[in-house]
């Protein structure tokens, strides 16, 4: 009797948690479905040929071949997908150096040394991460204008390396934790602050290279205001703003659209494969600078 | 001979004239050397300074001040001359009725970020504990953030055309529709609205779940011992643990809604009544050559976005401004 009892009195809330487990695995199992079905579509339609694309299919249908590369071809040769990547890879390239470099002085001047102004300075950084450069672009494009470098690669270039603060206080945070007796001790073996910086301070900053390069990797890639804005020639499309632009003389054909959507998204899917813990953190890190 | 001090001394450096001096000539070539070593010391932050402070004023600083000053006159970008026109531009902001509607676009993005908020916090909940399958949800879930705008714009785009993968899906479960998603107002809004959700909750949950797994993990067993269940478990620790995250994430979302652009340019190029505050301004100044105009709407969104952030920081006093 008082057996029995027990076990029902346990099943209970052990049945309980059963089932609150298994609803948990089916709302994961629904927001799994809802992110990774229109992708799923996507990579469908960009297997599948005109016809099966428009004659009266269900978009959920199988591509009849699916080895039909086709579509990636006419994205690749009449999208200017290649030049594109090209473009993107020097913009990063040039974009994350910048970065680096900029972010870890800044970072070492601000930490390292004392000197008059310290704190201006240090607000003057503080302060820009409040304007939101989305806002800002009207003047902005004003100022690289009269520099001569709209339509030019080295406007984004530029306005990357130049309006990043986030970086600078990833580095910042990171070289707080590197004591200062290191540079002490090169100091009496006579360094320069120089030497000091490049030998000393930047190898042992590589973390925060990672994380940095990681977050303005993906951003500068994905990013399709700025390029939009400042390289309006076709030469020099992006892989956002050449993507963008299959929207005109593609116009209905979802195959090649589909195809050119893959194209753009395969890297950073890749990159995210191989990095994803760099990734969760590095984006964590900047968001709440 | 005296010792090289670099092996032996402590780190405080000792002071320079303290060494045994053998001669005034030596000395004088000392001093000199030393006063020219504290100029250069002066200067050496400033050397390391120079490049960020000179890309930082020119592409932060000096744009706020051109656009406060465009925003008092009639300059349309081009022409030589500018006329001072005082507050009329900002009269226009306000008084502009499609600038108007465009700011009741936004509540619509506002809407939707309680939504995402509300998600991610359900999912990095669920997910700080232990499942099987976790990394995989979480990859998942994240990886909408990661994805290029562009991409994500086609994407959707094709997911709700007309026969597109919604209606195929709805079909599926016997809903035949041919409701043009895209098609009105209030359904252009809320489907757009919806990508962004999709695209923007992996950020907030990742924030969450990072949040959530820095809570010791004895406070849990302390609590479960006295017999919390997860909803108290969720109300006395993680809640209190999460707040500054989710403040910031508040002002993100707020900020974000207000300064949407890349989804609805992208998917209706701002047709059907979905224009955007960001959209609308782009239009006046690069279409419409009104940079007057234009200056004058960018700073009303920079005092807003100001103005919401101090808010923040009164309200809710961040433990992270030490950082500096």
């Amino acid at each position: 009797m008082t057996v029995t009892a027990t076990v029902t009195a346990r099943r209970g809330p052990r049945r309980r948690v059963r089932v609150s487990t298994a609803l948990t695995y089916l709302v994961l199992i629904a927001a799994s479905l809802v992110t990774l079905v229109p992708l799923t579509v996507v990579f469908l339609t960009s297997l599948k040929t005109s016809e099966e694309v428009t004659g009266g299919h269900s978009a959920l249908d199988l591509p009849g071949d699916w080895l039909n590369f086709s579509n990636y071809r006419t994205a690749f040769t009449n999208g200017e997908m290649l030049t594109a990547f090209g473009n993107t890879a020097f913009i990063l390239l040039f974009s994350i150096t910048g970065t680096v470099l900029i972010g870890s002085m800044t970072a070492y001047a601000i930490d390292r040394f004392d000197f008059r102004l310290k704190k201006a300075v240090m607000a003057l950084f503080l302060i820009a991460t409040l304007v939101p450069s989305v806002t800002t672009q009207v003047a902005t494009f004003q100022v690289v204008n009269s520099f001569g470098l709209f339509d030019t690669r080295w406007a984004p270039i530029l306005l990357y390396m130049g309006t990043d603060i986030v970086s600078i206080y990833i580095f910042l945070q990171f070289i707080r934790g590197i004591p200062i007796s290191v540079d002490e001790a090169a100091r009496l073996d006579g360094a320069s602050a120089f030497t000091i910086y490049r030998k000393i301070i930047f190898p042992m900053l590589k973390p925060a290279i990672a994380t940095v390069v990681i977050i303005k990797g993906i951003t500068t890639y994905n990013d399709f205001y700025i390029p939009f804005l400042y390289m309006p020639s076709e030469e020099l499309g992006t892989m956002s703003t050449a993507l963008f632009r299959f929207k005109g003389p593609f116009g209905a054909q979802w195959e090649t659209i589909s195809a050119g959507a893959i194209l753009v998204i395969v890297p950073t899917l890749v990159v995210f494969l191989f990095l994803q813990r760099y990734i969760y953190n590095g984006f964590a890190q900047g968001a709440s600078k | 001979m005296p010792r090289t001090d670099s092996t032996t001394s402590p780190p405080v450096p000792a002071p320079r004239d303290a060494r045994p001096v053998k001669q005034h000539a030596g000395r004088r070539a000392a001093a000199g050397r030393s006063r020219r070593e504290r100029t250069l010391r002066r200067l050496t932050p400033w050397l390391f300074l120079a490049v960020p402070l000179a890309l930082l004023v020119t592409f932060t600083y000096v744009p706020v001040g051109n656009m406060l000053y465009y925003s008092f006159t009639d300059w349309d970008g081009v022409s030589p001359d500018r006329n001072f026109v005082g507050g009329e531009n900002y009269a226009e902001v306000f008084t502009r009725p499609e600038l108007l509607r465009v700011f009741a676009v936004s509540l619509y993005y506002l809407a939707a970020s309680v939504v995402q908020i509300a998600i991610a916090l359900y999912f990095a909940t669920v997910l700080s504990f232990d499942l099987r399958f976790r990394n995989l949800f979480k990859g998942i879930l994240f990886f909408p953030y990661l994805i290029n705008g562009v991409a994500i714009g086609f994407v959707f785009l094709y997911f709700f055309q007309d026969g597109g993968t919604l209606d195929s899906i709805l079909s599926w479960f016997g809903v035949g529709t041919d409701h043009a998603w895209l098609g009105d107002p209030a359904s252009a809004n809320i489907s757009l609205a919806g990508v962004s959700v999709w695209r923007f909750t992996g950020l907030n949950f990742v924030l969450f779940l990072g949040a959530i797994q820095s809570i010791p993990g004895e406070l849990y067993e302390a609590a479960q011992l006295d017999g919390a269940g997860r909803w108290k478990q969720f109300r006395h620790i993680i809640a209190p643990g999460i707040r500054p995250v989710l403040s910031l994430s508040v002002i993100l979302a707020i900020s974000g809604s207000l300064s949407v652009f890349e989804i609805p340019y992208i998917m209706t190029g701002g047709a059907t009544g979905t224009s955007t505050f960001v959209i609308q301004t782009v239009k006046y100044a690069f279409q419409f050559n009104k940079t007057g105009l234009a200056s004058a709407c960018a700073v009303v969104l920079l005092a807003i976005i100001l103005l919401i952030t101090w808010l923040q920081r009164r309200l809710v006093p961040d433990e992270r401004v030490d950082l500096v």
